[in-house]
């Protein structure tokens, strides 16, 4: 049992650290930092720089542009991104449809796509959920009727999170309105400039505006942009929701707002004092680190786990908790955020292009409530916390 | 990074579980803690010979020079067969005194006994009013020629029914809770003016309450400089809570693996109860639980063996804390699942619940270690 980094692993640690400092826009650090949401041009600007550097899309085979890191390394690089901060490549396509299309696509799909992916040439987006389909996926009413060389689609996706950017959907489609539900659906990829389709925004309760309806009426969509085969699209589903795990503890992102919370904390005053000195406070702040401290080492177990078994298979069991914990304390680091601004947490910042009007001050406290409210997300997306505890259950508990 | 243990560690694993497994099931254990001692001297021989006494002592002192992990090791085996025996006392708290505080030659006196089996000890710190501040001592050492003299009460010295000899910490200098001035003293348990009364505790383990009337103690009996044992008995509290945090996980492994066994068995309206979703879920949060202790608790064990006081102290916290509110949770949560039959002594799951609860009470509680990692500025900062 050796629990510490190998000297050539913190010589890249070290590495990717320098790399961040010296090529990450000041103006994308900041904005992350302060919470504030970053533009489509923002995360361009940073995935060219990243698929320069050949680390747009490390985890991906070395033949697609993967770097051929270790699990370890994998988990280092991803850990320090999101320390520093700076913006995780876009899911999308980097860990949702890339690797989709790498396993399951055919040559023309990888050779076409893949290196648009690393270089976001092209904006994905996920046409996963329906109004009608949210834990239970399986039961997605949206269309694809083959017509000659094209499908014909008709339905409506929702919660399709930055569609505005997109240039691309992928979706799952019903091809077969006979077989069981699992077995009728389709994985195709859909030019988001097709005729009949239109993105409405969905305004989330933070004021934001990250998630779209996506409906589609009589897109004609090319059969070449069928995934794999008809009908098994949901092994792909799986096969993309099952894949993301690493990431999804966020323990470098938590980390990077805990140390915010401590910098903003050290400005606000109660009692006549920094709010950092109150014991309550600092208790609150303490039990989430710990919680933090014990999900980076199960994280770290389950990398190790990876790294040992050459990350095929099942993964270890402890994986499963990844997300529930994650979500929990990446909540709770919210909630104390705003708790820190008090009553200035309240002013609703509108964000008006062209105005003149001043910012309320502190300019800092705008994004605590909203991000309080935003983070409520992420105990849903993704297969909410629940459907994650009916999971474990049944595959580790056995039950 | 490594999380796989050695094969010298799997080893070591492997036979202990073994012994126990053939030694030390539920039944066995109910006839041991109905025993007057409360505990077993065949089982003690038996991890003698297996070396786990000598374990964590340095090869030149006549130990094995084992690691945090060798401890982490037999500690979680210790807990999942809620081991009556006092290996925490004489090896991790009375063993931690001597590798720590003790001159060369008291560990070439001493080390070779306990390692052999032969010699028990405990630590005598905790007073009435101390609760879990190991700077509080009231029991005072008074200098007599060129040795000392006690005199003072300790309060719930674990395993200090059995100890032969027994490390006592007692104020030579400054006030009650001045970390400066406190000294430990080796004394042997059949001294003059030294009485102790035995008792179970709620969990089955012993421990006992100790007076010192005017007790003489040699100027050999001395461990370190008697102004400033303080350092050592932090050190030594330290080993101990990673070494109860072992523990705890070996616990709440089987407080986890009887409730799935019984959500799978137990049938009501027809069906098993573990096919009922808030019991599955109450089930997970329990598994959640216990596999975030035992993430921490590695951390704790990586940390446990650290000369950095400060920083080995705030791992200490936070594996405490954190060991303490999920085995509050598993506990809690084990027994409602089982419902009534969770309630009887006769049932192992209840057994399990009270010694969880009671890792919590020894060397400060989940609140306790949250307060103090809060006080020392949190873990990340």
């Amino acid at each position: 049992m050796e629990l510490r980094f190998t000297p050539e692993e913190l010589a890249f640690r070290d590495e990717v650290r320098a790399f961040f400092a010296e090529n990450v826009p000041e103006e994308t650090r900041a904005k992350m930092s302060e919470g504030e949401h970053l533009e489509k041009d923002d995360m361009v600007e940073w995935t060219r720089i990243l698929n320069k550097k050949g680390w747009a899309v490390p985890h991906w085979p070395e033949e697609y542009g993967g770097t051929g890191w270790d699990p370890m390394r994998q988990y280092i690089f991803l850990e320090e991104l999101q320390r520093y901060p700076a913006p995780s490549p876009l899911p999308f396509g980097v860990n949702m449809v890339g690797p989709v299309i790498y396993t399951f696509g055919n040559e023309e799909q990888k050779k076409h796509f893949l290196p648009r992916i690393a270089n976001l040439d092209d904006w994905w987006c996920q046409g996963f959920s329906e109004p009608g389909a949210g834990s239970d996926l399986a039961s997605l009413k949206t269309r694809a009727v083959r017509d000659g060389d094209h499908y014909i689609v008709n339905g409506q996706k929702t919660w399709t999170t930055l569609a505005q950017y997109a240039d691309w959907i992928f979706c799952l489609v019903r091809t077969d309105t006979e077989a069981k539900k699992q077995e009728g659906i389709s994985f195709l990829l859909i030019d988001m400039n097709t005729p009949g389709i239109e993105v409405r925004p969905i305004v989330t309760i933070d004021g934001g505006r990250e998630v779209n309806e996506v409906f589609l009426t009589d897109v004609k969509v090319p059969a070449e942009n069928l995934v794999g085969q008809e009908n098994k699209g949901w092994d792909y589903a799986k096969f993309l929701l099952g894949n993301e795990r690493t990431n999804i503890a966020r323990v470098g992102m938590s980390k990077q707002r805990i140390a915010r919370v401590r910098e903003l904390a050290a400005k606000e005053m109660s009692g006549g004092r920094p709010l950092i000195e109150d014991q309550r406070f600092r208790e609150k702040l303490s039990s989430i680190e710990i919680d933090l401290k014990a999900l980076e080492l199960t994280q770290l177990r389950v990398v190790a786990a990876d790294a040992k078994r050459g990350n095929t298979g099942r993964p270890d069991p402890a994986s499963s908790i990844l997300k529930i914990k994650g979500s929990e304390i990446q909540q709770g680091i919210t909630h104390l955020l705003m708790q820190v601004m008090g009553p200035h947490a309240l002013p609703y910042h509108e964000d008006i292009e062209g105005s003149n009007e001043p910012p309320i001050e502190p300019d800092y406290a705008g994004s605590a409530a909203p991000g309080y409210f935003n983070y409520r997300k992420v105990s849903i997306y993704g297969g909410s916390n629940e459907i994650q505890k009916n999971i474990i259950a049944k595959a580790v508990l056995g039950l | 990074m490594d999380f796989d243990l050695t094969e010298e560690q799997s080893i070591l694993k492997d036979s202990l579980d073994r012994l126990l497994a053939d030694k030390y099931d539920f039944e066995k254990r109910n006839k041991i803690m109905a025993q007057p001692d409360g505990w077993s001297g065949e089982m003690w021989n038996a991890y003698a010979e297996m070396g786990l006494m000598a374990l964590p002592f340095a090869e030149e002192d006549g130990g094995l020079g084992g690691s945090p992990v060798e401890t982490m090791i037999v500690m979680e085996a210790l807990g999942r067969a809620l081991v009556l025996e006092p290996y925490l006392a004489t090896v991790v708290l009375g063993g931690g005194v001597l590798r720590h505080g003790a001159s060369a030659q008291q560990r070439a006196e001493y080390v070779p006994q306990v390692a052999s089996g032969e010699l028990k000890l405990a630590l005598g710190h905790t007073e009435r009013n101390s609760r879990y501040d190991l700077n509080h001592v009231e029991t005072t050492a008074k200098k007599d020629g060129e040795g000392w003299v006690l005199s003072g009460q300790k309060s719930v010295v674990l395993g200090g029914d059995a100890a032969d000899y027994i490390f006592v910490t007692a104020r030579t200098g400054g006030d009650v809770r001045d970390p400066n001035g406190i000294g430990i003293f080796m004394i042997d348990a059949k001294a003059e003016g030294l009485s102790r009364r035995s008792y179970a505790n709620q969990d089955g383990t012993r421990a006992a309450e100790i007076s010192l009337d005017g007790v003489k103690v040699p100027a050999g009996g001395v461990i370190g400089d008697p102004a400033v044992g303080l350092p050592v008995i932090r050190r030594v509290a330290d080993e101990a809570i990673a070494a109860l945090c072992s523990e705890a996980i070996g616990v709440m492994e089987q407080l986890h693996a009887l409730t799935l066994e019984y959500l799978k068995v137990r049938k009501q309206f027809g069906v098993p109860i573990g096919a009922f979703q808030v019991l599955q879920h109450k089930a997970v949060d329990i598994f959640v639980a216990l596999e975030q202790a035992r993430s921490i608790t590695l951390y704790a064990t990586m940390m446990a063996d650290s000369d950095d006081e400060a920083e080995r102290g705030r791992a200490m916290n936070a594996a405490k804390a954190e060991t303490g509110r999920a085995g509050k949770l598993a506990g809690e949560n084990a027994i409602q699942l089982h419902g009534g039959v969770g309630m009887t002594m006769e049932y192992a799951v209840g057994h399990y619940f009270k010694r969880m609860t009671a890792i919590d009470l020894t060397f400060g509680d989940h609140d306790h270690h949250l307060q103090r990692l809060a006080e020392r500025g949190g873990l990340f900062g």
